[in-house]
């Protein structure tokens, strides 16, 4: 499976992508620079954490303007899979290819942490290899974490199914204190209504070995992974 | 010409900026301070054109780029 991994200047994790899914998952990742104009023979956009154009403006505001993205808007379009971690995630809602907005933390506080996630929905190119009821111990670092969206988008993404994961305690709840920043309904993560784009503010790239702590975040790597193989199968 | 623009925090949004600043300004003794939003100003130079054109592309900069019509209300005025 190819994966093109996005950088913008002021992206600091596409290493870690890369590392992850070329040591770890041994597929084939490349590094393409926002000014390119297409995404080469891509299955995989992964759109990775940093502060894209410094943040300026608002997290994700410039660079959802950059070249590459609209061979993004393409690719999604057509159905691909991209996904967004962090600033990714920041800059996909941006974009529109997914709904809401990533707001300043409730503590105001840049929290830089390990927090437990409940996968929500198994039934997505991103998490269809983590196991039920698995709860997922993975980082963050982020300072504008806060998911928002009105009330008719929520309704729209209960109904939808498209909240793929939420903040919770160690013990799976949704607590209000296992909350790091304030997001409506705990949301750490969600995809479009096709499932084909998804977007988290928590690290997978920073939690897939378990010299880091915990590798946990290999699960949603192998998901995509294992999406693409079962749908290509289907199509041979 | 210079566009002058105001972006707000719309008012269902979370705004825990706004929330300590009055806070702060209770604590300082400004009583009966209310709701404070903090919000963003820019100003922008223009050259040529006149000021309906501005008025029309700056509010089209203003919900594409400028704001996140998400979270943000805008306002603006050309000024001569």
């Amino acid at each position: 499976m190819n994966f093109a991994v996005l950088q913008f200047p002021g992206s600091n994790c596409e290493q870690d992508c890369v590392h992850v899914l070329k040591h770890l998952l041994h597929q084939k990742a490349d590094i393409v620079w926002h000014k390119e104009n297409d995404l080469g023979d891509a299955d995989c956009v992964v759109v990775p954490g940093g502060f894209a154009h410094g943040d300026y403006l608002r997290t994700g505001a410039v660079a959802r303007f950059s070249p590459i993205m609209h061979a993004v808007q393409r690719f999604a379009a057509e159905g691909g899979l991209v996904i967004g971690i962090c600033n990714g995630f920041q800059i996909l809602c941006e974009a529109q290819l997914l709904p809401g907005a990533l707001i300043r933390n409730r503590s105001l506080q840049y929290r830089c942490e390990q927090v437990f996630l409940k996968t929500v929905n198994h039934h997505s190119p991103f998490t269809c290899s983590t196991p039920h009821e698995k709860i997922l111990k993975i980082p963050i670092g982020h300072g504008e974490g806060c998911y928002f969206a009105d009330a008719a988008t929520l309704k729209q993404l209960e109904e939808h199914r498209q909240i793929l994961w939420q903040y919770v305690d160690s013990t799976g709840q949704a607590t209000d204190e296992a909350n790091p920043n304030g997001s409506v309904h705990n949301i750490a993560g969600i995809c479009n209504a096709k499932r084909n784009v998804a977007g988290l503010m928590p690290h997978p790239d920073r939690s897939s070995e378990e010299v880091l702590g915990s590798a946990d975040g290999l699960f949603i790597f192998q998901s995509i992974v294992a999406h693409f193989e079962k749908t290509n199968e289907v199509h041979l | 010409m210079k566009a002058k623009i105001i972006i707000t925090p719309k008012k269902a949004v979370l705004d825990p900026q706004g929330k300590t600043v009055q806070n702060a300004l209770d604590h300082m003794g400004y009583k009966g301070v209310g709701a404070v939003h903090v919000g963003k100003y820019l100003e922008i130079e223009l050259s040529g054109g006149d000021q309906a054109l501005w008025k029309k592309q700056i509010d089209d900069a203003c919900h594409k780029f400028l704001s996140n019509p998400v979270i943000e209300d805008y306002r603006f005025e050309i000024e001569p």
